[in-house]
């Protein structure tokens, strides 16, 4: 694992009579993209707000590459809040300067960089039209665009897929992931599943104002294989169930055109040689691969049960 | 630059660019100079002519109506109704004045009739000569003569003089110090509203358009409110310097352009007109006021020079930023507690009360700049702005002024202390219904 360039120490936050977030730790590898995950309400815009110096924590230590976080970090940091906003009435080009100069970029080297991001995204022709004026997608480009520039070394980013069409997701994608390419560790928070096991490389699953789930992606997935294995076969559902014996059990089943598909567990520690070298003398079997849990499942499993041991009805 | 430089800067210039901002600073003066030239403008055009005819049943005025400019007398020897009918029938004529017969015992009872309203001006003067004159028959009558009345006659003028601890005498002028004290008093009430407002509105437009997360990601909450309020203060600035010096462009080019266009009729009594929106001097006694009128001249320009102008000036200029700043942090914390500007209707109460109160107290103030309620109403922060710059001009002592302008500089950084707690937690608070009660939780958080 790579040296964390952010890490919190037991961070706990309340706010009059109510937990916000309670003994948090988590360590972020630099040049990875790290999921923030939780459902709603969970502390997840508490700690991203801390992370950014917004509020304080009441207890518990923050680190940045190796230092206490401390203000001057705050250029070091980039942000995309979930609540997107611009000045309405300001102009697009003078607002984008604007805030790139409020992260602490001298006004000729953000004009540059804009003027490159802006041929980049092809949206020149934004730069003397007020923000108002905009669509929301358009908006939305933008901002992602003042959130880059002054090329922070973490990169915050709240749902940065939501009021984006499909083509725009993509490129917003792409750029995250030159981002990435480049060495820039990005925080990744959002309720979409899909993208996180597309993107990210660690995740922390915060729920009820703690963390209940964290590590690499592909561990966590695996942390949760539950023996289940998908079978794609030619022959009759029941040849196979009758040859599954003792080794599995049926989950479920459909058919597939020509093929059968099926779902089966492993069950009484029987490993997978055992259970194909009886179902192949009885059907023919044309693929065989073990279901990895979607993080979405994981997501529902794990916020579950930790509501079922932790919270009495 | 640095951070609050460039919000400063920011603030600053979405400002002055607007729209608004050129239209306000434009028109604001050309009101000004309206209101000031129009009522005297509009006074000379009123002086319209009229033309009497008088019947004078007492025959002791035929003849002695003296003609001016406008008004014009004629004595038909005809009676009351054809007088009347031929009023009414030629338009030469516009009232017929009756004087009945037992004037001099009863002077009530003289008509005015007319067919067409006379200005107020001409009933005055009707009036005074027809006063005059009967006063004149009287003392006549009783044996005294019109040369001892006029050596009797005395007109008093006081000459007030402030006297100070170490004794100098100096002369001071009441009339002026209440125009400076009550101008520099509304200015700066003006200001405190019009631009406080402002600073309001800008929060609750920040955190409205939710652009606040991001700017305070760059930069402290605190240094955000800061940079607004010195940047819309700067506005501020910027708008009531450019008033002054287009109000005294317009009002002097338009003194120009009447002096010009009356100038042939009656350039010494417009020239008074327009230098004070005053009556005109009473006729008849204009010899007697002439003179008068360079005494009191030469009082106002010495008593000016008495009046510490660059001491007022240093005041107002402090008064006037001071002022702004002890209110709009609270204007601002105000802003950033609700979500609309409807709802900031219940926080505002606290915040205009004391300047409302201040400014309604100013009338009672100048009228007594030296008692105790107007010496603490001019030390306490919330007040002295408006209440200290009353009483300036009639001369404050040094020890007075330093302990308000002290108490102003601890109260403005007690209330942007006070503010800025309440702003940095209500820019983050949505779609909550804010009660006192949870402002101040919000003044405790650490």
């Amino acid at each position: 694992m790579n040296h964390p360039i952010f890490r919190a120490e037991n961070v706990s936050k309340a706010y009059a009579g109510h937990v916000a977030i309670e003994d948090i730790s988590i360590s972020v590898p630099e040049g990875s993209i790290f999921g923030l995950l939780g459902p709603n309400g969970a502390g997840k815009t508490t700690f991203i707000r801390i992370i950014n110096q917004i509020t304080g924590p009441d207890t518990g230590k923050l680190w940045f590459n190796g230092e206490r976080l401390e203000e001057k970090h705050l250029g070091l940091i980039g942000y995309l809040p979930e609540e997107r906003g611009l000045y309405k009435k300001m102009k697009v080009g003078e607002q984008a300067l604007y805030l790139c100069q409020l992260k602490g970029l001298s006004k000729k080297e953000a004009l540059s960089r804009l003027k490159y991001w802006f041929e980049k995204f092809g949206i020149q022709a934004w730069w003397n039209k007020k923000v108002e004026e905009l669509s929301k997608g358009m908006a939305q480009k933008v901002q992602f665009i003042v959130t880059v520039l002054h090329e922070p070394k973490l990169l915050i980013l709240d749902e940065p897929f939501s009021g984006f069409d499909p083509i725009n997701t993509n490129l917003i994608k792409s750029e995250i992931l030159e981002l990435k390419k480049k060495g820039t560790t990005i925080i990744f928070s959002t309720h979409n599943m899909g993208s996180v096991e597309e993107l990210c490389d660690h995740i922390a699953l915060i729920n009820n104002s703690r963390v209940i789930l964290e590590g690499e992606v592909k561990e966590v997935r695996s942390r949760f294989r539950t023996n289940t294995y998908n079978i794609d076969f030619q022959g009759s559902m029941m040849q196979l169930s009758a040859s599954l014996g003792t080794y599995g059990e049926l989950i479920e089943h459909e058919p597939e055109g020509d093929h059968m598909d099926a779902t089966v567990r492993l069950v009484n520690g029987a490993t997978t040689n055992q259970l194909l070298g009886n179902i192949m003398r009885t059907v023919e079997v044309k693929g065989f691969h073990e279901v990895i849990p979607s993080m979405n499942d994981i997501f529902i499993e794990a916020v579950e049960r930790y509501n079922r041991e932790n919270l009495k009805p | 630059m640095n951070k609050i430089g460039l919000i400063i800067q920011r603030e600053y210039l979405t400002r002055v660019r607007k729209k608004s901002f050129i239209v306000m600073t434009i028109l604001g003066p050309i009101l000004m100079a309206a209101l000031m030239i129009v009522p005297v403008w509009m006074a000379m055009n009123d002086e319209d002519e009229a033309n009497i005819l008088v019947i004078d049943d007492s025959f002791l005025f035929t003849e002695r109506m003296t003609d001016t400019e406008n008004i014009h007398f004629f004595f038909p020897e005809v009676g009351l109704d054809s007088a009347k009918s031929q009023m009414v029938a030629s338009d030469d004529f516009d009232a017929v004045l009756y004087i009945h017969k037992n004037i001099m015992s009863s002077p009530s009872g003289i008509q005015l009739i007319y067919d067409k309203q006379p200005g107020i001006s001409v009933i005055r003067y009707i009036e005074n000569t027809i006063e005059n004159d009967i006063e004149k028959f009287k003392l006549a009558k009783s044996g005294i003569d019109q040369a001892t009345i006029e050596s009797a006659k005395t007109n008093i003028r006081l000459v007030t003089t402030k006297l100070d601890e170490v004794g100098a005498e100096s002369k001071s002028n009441t009339e002026l110090s209440m125009i400076v004290g009550m101008f520099s008093g509304i200015l700066i009430y003006m200001f405190i509203f019009l631009y406080g407002v402002q600073v309001m509105r800008g929060v609750i437009e920040e955190k409205t358009s939710r652009i606040i997360e991001v700017i305070i990601s760059s930069v402290k909450p605190f240094e955000l409110m800061m940079g607004k309020i010195v940047g819309i203060a700067l506005v501020g600035l910027t708008q009531f310097l450019l008033w002054i010096a287009l109000s005294t462009m317009f009002v002097s080019g338009g003194k120009a352009l009447i002096q010009d266009h009356f100038a042939k009729d009656a350039p010494t009594s417009i020239e008074q007109a327009v230098n004070s929106t005053e009556q005109l001097v009473p006729e008849g006694e204009e010899a007697v006021s002439a003179e008068l009128n360079q005494e009191a001249i030469d009082e106002v320009f010495a008593s000016m020079q008495q009046i510490d102008f660059p001491i007022i000036l240093f005041s107002f200029l402090f008064y006037f930023l001071g002022g702004y700043l002890i209110y709009s942090a609270l204007f601002a914390a105000v802003g950033s507690a609700v979500d609309n500007e409807a709802d900031s209707q219940q926080f505002m109460l606290p915040i205009t009360a004391p300047i409302i109160f201040s400014f309604v107290m100013a009338q009672v103030v100048i009228n007594n700049p030296e008692s105790p309620m107007s010496f603490w109403l001019s030390i306490i922060p919330f007040t002295s702005p408006i209440i200290m710059m009353v009483r300036i001009p009639f001369g404050v002592p040094y020890w007075e002024l330093g302990l308000s302008m002290a108490l102003l500089i601890i109260g403005f950084i007690g209330t942007t202390w006070l503010a800025g707690r309440i702003y940095r937690t209500g820019i983050l608070m949505y779609g909550k219904k804010i009660s006192y009660k949870e402002l101040w939780k919000w003044l405790r958080y650490h």
